[in-house]
């Protein structure tokens, strides 16, 4: 599970990676294209750059919803060992006190 | 400029600190134990570290230097809101699950996992010192910043009160409380500046010609033969010419200097060159006279230090907009950008003249600019280099868009949030609520800058200065609202910093490296020692740093973060043949390297030094580029070289 997990994060990464690489190279090397206005009177400097924030929630939602998905079985057993450390801690919690 | 307090403003500041203080102090009694101190016990839910880290990462660098920057350049602060945004993803899918796998209390105990050498633990420890005292410099300069138009204090006062504030909170309280904090702000300063954004969009444009405080700048058409020669101004009686002595010949734009033949008062004006050569333009600008031992002059009086007195006229409106209209009414989120695009808004640039007397003369000047201009990236003077031919301006740029990319996930301070929620799952869920929160801040931060920009407000000396001042435009509550949330930003990011300062120096330092037996209240207590120290440095860098954009100082601290830390935090995770060495080694290398490039940039040879910036050793300013691969390169092949030797010692 958690190489799955690690596999899905590397390959998203990549996506953003090439998504950003666009936006920063086409600032350095063609800010005359930044300037355009193609959608709404809105130039794509703005326009990419609010793609790349919208683009980043979306993509860790995604993750997020995969990475639950594709392991309920193993997720509540993890569920439960996590329980088990939380009771430990708060175990310890009151022995501080 | 000088701020006069408004009581409201005042005693909703004091409650607000008061209370988060209170908060603070009543959690801080849960956390006497090591693991509730520098961990939380790994307790906190994944919602709440979520916003925390929006709490954290939105720091007075986000708030202030990112609008602040926009406010004064247009799109260019915006880039790096888009570089921090784009960081979270590094955090998110490469960093996240496996630090929170490793680590127990710091950063380094991820680093170490494997290895258990006590050489790694000493130069992750340096690092995350290093750069949280790098962090820290334009916390501290922001929280001054913040503390003088609310409080009327001088900069040193306010980073004085935030230092000892934090001291307080972190002595008492420890990471439990920090991170309840920093919920709160976190999402107290998304609201709030949500209702600031929806405040810009209702007010929409307006054209004028001066500033919030009616005084209307003036423009003089008169010939050019006239500003040429010294003696009485033709177009204007009781205007004299002054002669163009010394460095007023060698100014980068032309200006002349009026004296009222009266009063006696000098003022500085922008000369425009008109179609025809024999007519010029007078543009009224406005002049800061910092004399020896004398007070300064602000447009040829003596500056005042109360309401009423000699004063530099607040700044920053739209000049003309689309359709020759007067006011546009509210407006659409799309609707104010298209606005803008057809727009010409008049921002300041200034100019600094030395005269024999040993005295300096700021002139800052106004400067009609078209909204599609200030809407492009690449008008920012640290960013002009990617509209020229010269590949070494293009190299800075993506050199610090690189470093902005890695460098949220090296930060020693954001790593340590992973260790406060119970496991993988939760630390993934709650940087995905970060990046949501943080997103949709980094989102209004473009509409916040810009409605700074045009909203009359701005003070030409520190750009700093913006988000507050716009929201004192709107009416000051929200003043008094924001400031205290951005204040209380500025000490919740500060306790972080120096907690994962003192995590450092108490697990990774001392009792790692140096082998120190201490039980674990000793623990505790040397790292309330350390912050201490700790929070003492910053207060003095704090003082030093002043007036230099925060936003443009936090790059630096990316830089740093990102060549030391990233490689070895990469390579670790995704490479089975690191060795110990190859950690150690690629820590110190990208550190020092980064920092040197930083140090013998031409920015600090400017800004800190006073030395010619042409002088700089280093091609550009911005080290990332160079740093971070020289990082990785090390860490390869200090690994490839002490592979055998290490298989015999585990052996």
């Amino acid at each position: 599970m958690e190489s799955r997990n690690a596999r899905l994060g590397l390959q998203l990464f990549c996506v953003y990676l090439l998504l950003y690489g666009g936006f920063v190279l086409l600032a350095a090397f063609s800010p005359a294209t930044m300037e355009t206005t193609p959608l709404a009177g809105i130039n794509l400097a703005i326009l990419y750059g609010f793609a790349l924030i919208v683009g980043a929630l979306v993509m860790a939602l995604l993750y997020g919803a995969l990475c639950q998905g594709e392991s309920a079985a193993s997720d509540s057993a993890a569920g439960q060992s996590a329980n088990a450390e939380g009771a430990s801690a708060a175990s310890t919690q009151e022995d501080a006190q | 400029m000088i701020y006069e307090a408004a009581t409201e403003a005042v005693v909703l500041f004091l409650l607000f600190v008061g209370f988060t203080l209170g908060l603070s102090f009543w959690l801080g009694r849960k956390a006497q134990s090591s693991a509730g101190y520098f961990a939380a016990h790994g307790q906190i839910p994944w919602f709440v570290n979520g916003i925390a880290f929006a709490g954290d990462y939105l720091s007075a660098a986000s708030f202030l230097g990112i609008c602040g920057m926009i406010a004064f350049y247009g799109y260019d602060g915006f880039l790096y809101s888009i570089g921090f945004l784009a960081g979270w993803i590094v955090a998110l899918f490469v960093v996240a699950e496996p630090m929170k796998r490793l680590g127990k209390f710091t950063f380094a105990d991820a680093l170490d996992a494997k290895f258990n050498n006590r050489g790694i633990k000493f130069a992750a420890g340096i690092s995350t010192l290093v750069v949280s005292i790098f962090y820290l410099i334009p916390q501290m300069v922001g929280a001054g910043v913040l503390v003088q138009p609310l409080l009327g204090f001088d900069h040193w006062v306010g980073v004085l009160i935030v230092g000892a504030v934090v001291i307080m909170i972190v002595v008492t309280a420890g990471m439990v409380s920090t991170t309840w904090v920093q919920f709160l702000k976190g999402s107290l300063l998304v609201v709030f500046s949500a209702i600031l954004t929806w405040m810009i969009l209702e007010r929409g444009f307006e054209v004028k010609s001066g500033g919030g405080d009616g005084h209307e700048f003036r423009r003089i058409s008169v010939l050019r033969q006239d500003i040429d020669s010294p003696g009485p101004l033709a177009a204007m009686s009781g205007w004299d010419v002054l002669p163009r002595d010394g460095s007023w010949a060698e100014t980068k734009h032309e200006f002349v200097r009026l004296k009222q033949a009266d009063t006696g008062q000098v003022t500085a004006w922008l000369v425009e060159e008109t179609n025809n050569a024999a007519n010029v333009t007078l543009v009224e600008a406005q002049t800061r006279v910092a004399q020896n031992g004398q007070p300064d002059l602000v447009n040829g009086l003596e500056k005042g230090i109360k309401a009423g007195e000699p004063q530099l006229h607040p700044v920053g409106w739209v000049k003309s907009l689309p359709d020759g209209q007067q006011k546009t009414g509210p407006l659409s989120m799309p609707g104010f950008f298209r606005t803008m695009q057809q727009s010409e808004v008049v921002v300041w640039r200034n100019e600094k003249v030395k005269a024999a007397d040993g005295s300096t003369t700021t002139v800052y000047y106004p400067k009609t600019t078209p909204g599609s201009e200030v809407l492009r990236p690449g008008e920012h003077p640290k960013f002009a280099g990617i509209r020229g031919e010269d590949i070494k301006g293009k190299l800075n740029f993506l050199s610090l868009m690189l470093a902005l990319f890695c460098g949220t996930a090296s930060l020693p301070h954001i790593l340590i949030r992973y260790y406060t929620v119970k496991d993988e799952s939760s630390a993934r869920k709650s940087t995905i609520v970060g990046i949501a929160s943080i997103g949709f801040f980094y989102v209004l931060t473009l509409y916040l800058g810009l409605g700074a920009m045009t909203s009359g407000a701005m003070d030409v000396t520190d750009s700093n200065m913006a988000a507050p001042l716009l929201a004192k435009s709107m009416n000051t509550w929200l003043f008094a609202a924001i400031s205290a949330i951005a204040f209380t930003t500025v000490l919740g990011t500060v306790s972080g910093l120096i907690l994962a300062s003192a995590g450092a120096v108490t697990h990774d330092l001392l009792s790692s490296s140096f082998g120190w037996e201490m039980s674990d209240h000793e623990k505790v207590r040397v790292a309330k020692i350390s912050s201490v120290i700790v929070g003492a440095i910053a207060i003095v860098l704090g003082i030093l740093f002043e007036g230099i954009n925060v936003g443009y100082l936090v790059g630096w601290a990316f830089s740093v973060a990102a060549s030391a830390n990233l490689p070895a935090l990469v390579m670790i995770l995704f490479w089975k043949r690191v060795t110990s060495q190859g950690v150690i080694a690629a820590i110190l290398v990208g550190m020092v390297s980064s920092l040197g490039w930083i140090l013998l940039s031409s920015d600090t040879f400017e800004t800190v030094y006073g030395l010619p910036a042409q002088d700089a050793w280093t091609p550009f300013t911005q080290p990332g580029i160079v740093t971070i691969p020289l990082g990785f390169l090390t860490l390869i092949v200090v690994s490839l070289m002490t592979k055998g030797h290490q298989s015999v010692e585990t052996a």
